[in-house]
């Protein structure tokens, strides 16, 4: 019987079995950022012990940091007092810190795949619940909490039960200007937001092995938002001619020897799962979030769902109370809308295809007035490319702020968050109450072409009747 | 490290209403609390956008009703503490006076981050959910016991079985929550997989391949 990526990785990193009945399991990298370590470094001295594989752990600093200006000391002194904290903390226990003039900083969830440190078939740990994103390299990658991150410095193995596998398959073939984000909010609205309780998606189909890596970064960054704790996508030719030449990845004839090993991790063609999920391609178009829970969407040209329409008396209360909060109504389109910001970043969808795949459209448009626009590149090396190419001066001169790498206005952590019940938007991952910063504020997750869209149009719109050109 | 056990097996106590599914971790503690390098000023922060408007006033949420004053119980919904892998949300929970918490579901990050800080997460089914919010708003101010031992939720003779995976409910019964002891007992085989797994080795620009 065959086996899935998820149990060869398991099964390769298992330690032993805890009194308890738990796993034991091996950390095969962990990445530590400013908000959710310094708790943990302070566990570790209050118990005088030491980081135990300083060498696979590696640090940057992204929640918290300022998008336009970088110079230290930062206005707020409470995020100040953070980095700080990670600067000493990780020089103390010799830990790699990728630190604003590294050239190398970013959302930890774009540099680690960009430097390569991500690879296939490893466990991947991070104080942050979109750390399964780096599922789309072959691994198994989750979200932690603070506690867990001292139990990683401390004995790099965390303690675990399985999770059970569940094979998302997306077949057939995406209509012209739908996304991997479309892909990855139909899903998540098909099976709910609490559906993936319980297991690990593994996304697989024709759909997916067409995918760039990048777009595959997008899909199993959203699995948590679907409550899946990871997502994965099985190593392939693509995901090998992603990594090959990365700082981090064996070079010469080790690299020969890693894609062996790689591949050995991708789950067998006779692997047992305990659900399969076929979602038709077909059936997705350009999506939009209208609530306040990202399972809470419709496809563009849809119109807002009437209450009668819930299949439960809790998803009806969820309904209305999301629909009070956002200040729509049932039965009227969400297309049109009038937006007062536009957000493209985040861990979801800051990354270089992201940003080139809107640029050609955004050339020679413009924002329209009254909106204020943000394109924030997750990181500095995603941020010089899109210097070198060309792409960071379309976005400015059609009226874009173009800021420094950080996760900016997804999280309201830093400066840039939105102002009473301003309606973004937002290509992050979340539309959850007051999650952009004010408590009033409401966000509209979607893809960065219909942010683009949007951006150009001032409301809500189809990025397919914006730009008739748009292939996907 | 201390290897000092502390059993959780019963909490007593009054319970409060955390309606609604999807109760993510943003909603259970705002952003803005993160920006610290410790836990220590969570205390009484919980839910506190759901509470407080913006100026300060309550909005009238049951954590601020008198009669469920110093509860030590929360009921929530589906799901509850999806979102965000922050441990500051059971962390603001239990730092204000909160032992345990019963709910349809719960987010596996959110499971995981209270039961290592010793914070109890048991389910209950939908049925018993609602007679139990139900009784709940008819007798605010009533004493329940969680029991782990029994599997019950109970309130004089209305009992309730609940649910918890196996591992983490002998780690409470045990007092072994804080897995951080048993982790440090494996040394040789740890060693043993880092030698045999590959770590992200940084190979310089100029390496000759």
């Amino acid at each position: 019987m065959g086996k899935t990526l998820y149990q060869k990785v398991w099964e390769a990193h298992t330690v032993g079995t805890l009194p308890d009945g738990r796993t034991q399991l091996f950390i095969a990298t962990h990445y530590v950022h400013e908000v959710t370590s310094p708790q943990a470094f302070a566990m570790l001295r209050e118990n005088g012990l030491p980081v135990l594989h300083p060498e696979r752990t590696f640090a940057t600093v992204d929640h918290i940091i300022p998008t336009d200006d970088q110079r230290e000391p930062f206005a707020d002194e409470r995020a100040q007092k953070m980095i700080s904290a990670l600067r000493s903390n990780c020089q103390e226990a010799g830990i790699r810190f990728f630190d604003l003039p590294s050239g190398q900083q970013g959302i930890v969830h774009m540099i680690g795949p960009e430097l390569g440190i991500s690879q296939p078939g490893m466990t991947i740990v991070c104080g942050d619940s979109h750390t399964a994103t780096h599922g789309a390299v072959g691994a198994v990658a989750m979200g932690i909490g603070s506690t867990q991150v001292r139990d990683v410095l401390a004995t790099q193995t965390l303690a675990f039960s399985p999770l059970r596998v569940r094979q998302v398959r997306v077949e057939g073939r995406l209509h012209p200007g739908v996304t991997a984000k479309d892909v990855a909010l139909h899903i998540i609205r098909k099976l709910g937001a609490q559906g993936g309780l319980g297991y690990a998606y593994e996304f697989a189909g024709s759909v997916v092995e067409q995918m760039d890596m990048d777009g595959r970064f997008t899909l199993c960054n959203l699995a948590i938002e679907g409550a899946a704790r990871c997502g994965y996508v099985n190593p392939d030719e693509t995901t090998f001619a992603y990594l090959k030449g990365r700082p981090y990845v064996p070079q010469g004839a080790d690299w020969d020897t890693a894609i062996k090993r790689w591949r050995s991790f991708a789950s067998d063609a006779d692997a047992v799962y305990d659900d399969i999920v076929r979602i038709e391609a077909a059936d997705i178009e350009p999506t939009v979030t209208w609530g306040t829970s990202p399972d809470m969407s419709v496809n563009i040209s849809a119109v807002l769902p009437e209450l009668s329409q819930a299949t439960s008396d809790e998803q009806k209360r969820a309904w209305q109370a999301a629909y009070e909060y956002m200040k729509f109504t049932p039965g009227e389109q969400i297309k049109g809308k009038k937006v007062d910001v536009v957000f493209i970043g985040s861990c979801t969808n800051g990354r270089m295809q992201d940003f080139r795949a809107v640029a050609p459209l955004l050339k020679g448009q413009h924002v329209a007035s009254g909106v204020r626009a943000l394109a924030v590149p997750g990181s500095q090396m995603t941020a010089k490319m899109c210097e070198d190419e060309g792409i960071a001066d379309i976005f400015r001169q059609a009226g874009f702020e173009w800021r420094l790498p950080g996760c900016s206005m997804c999280l309201a952590m830093n400066p840039d968050k939105l102002v009473g019940d301003q309606l973004c938007a937002s290509t992050s991952n979340r539309n959850f109450k007051g999650r952009q910063g004010s408590p009033a504020g409401r966000t509209l997750l979607m893809s960065p072409l219909m942010a683009v869209a949007t951006a150009v149009t001032g409301c809500i719109s189809d990025p397919r009747e914006i730009f008739p050109d748009t292939q996907p | 490290m201390s290897a000092t056990l502390h059993p959780i097996d019963k909490i007593v106590g009054k319970a409060v209403p955390v309606p609604g599914a999807n109760m993510d971790t943003d909603r259970i503690i705002p952003a803005r609390f993160l920006k610290c390098v410790t836990f220590d000023e969570l205390a009484g922060k919980m839910f506190y956008d759901e509470r407080f408007n913006a100026d300060g006033t309550s909005k009238g949420h049951p954590i601020d009703a008198p009669q469920y004053a110093g509860a030590a119980i929360i009921i929530g919904g589906e799901n509850f503490g999806c979102g965000s892998s922050r441990e500051h949300a059971p962390q603001a929970i239990k730092r204000s006076g909160i032992r345990a918490v019963v709910a349809e579901s719960f987010a596996e990050i959110f499971f995981g981050n209270a039961s290592g800080i010793g914070l109890p997460c048991v389910c209950v089914s939908a049925a018993d959910l609602a007679v139990i919010n139900t009784g709940l708003a008819e007798h605010s101010e009533a004493e329940w016991t969680l029991d782990l031992r029994t599997m019950q939720f109970a309130n004089g003779a209305a009992s309730y079985p609940i649910y918890m995976p196996n591992e983490p409910r002998e780690a409470f019964l045990t007092g072994r929550w804080d897995a951080v002891t048993e982790l440090m007992n494996a040394t040789a085989r740890v060693e043993e997989l880092a030698r045999a797994l590959p770590a992200p080795g940084y190979t310089p620009p100029n390496h000759a391949c």
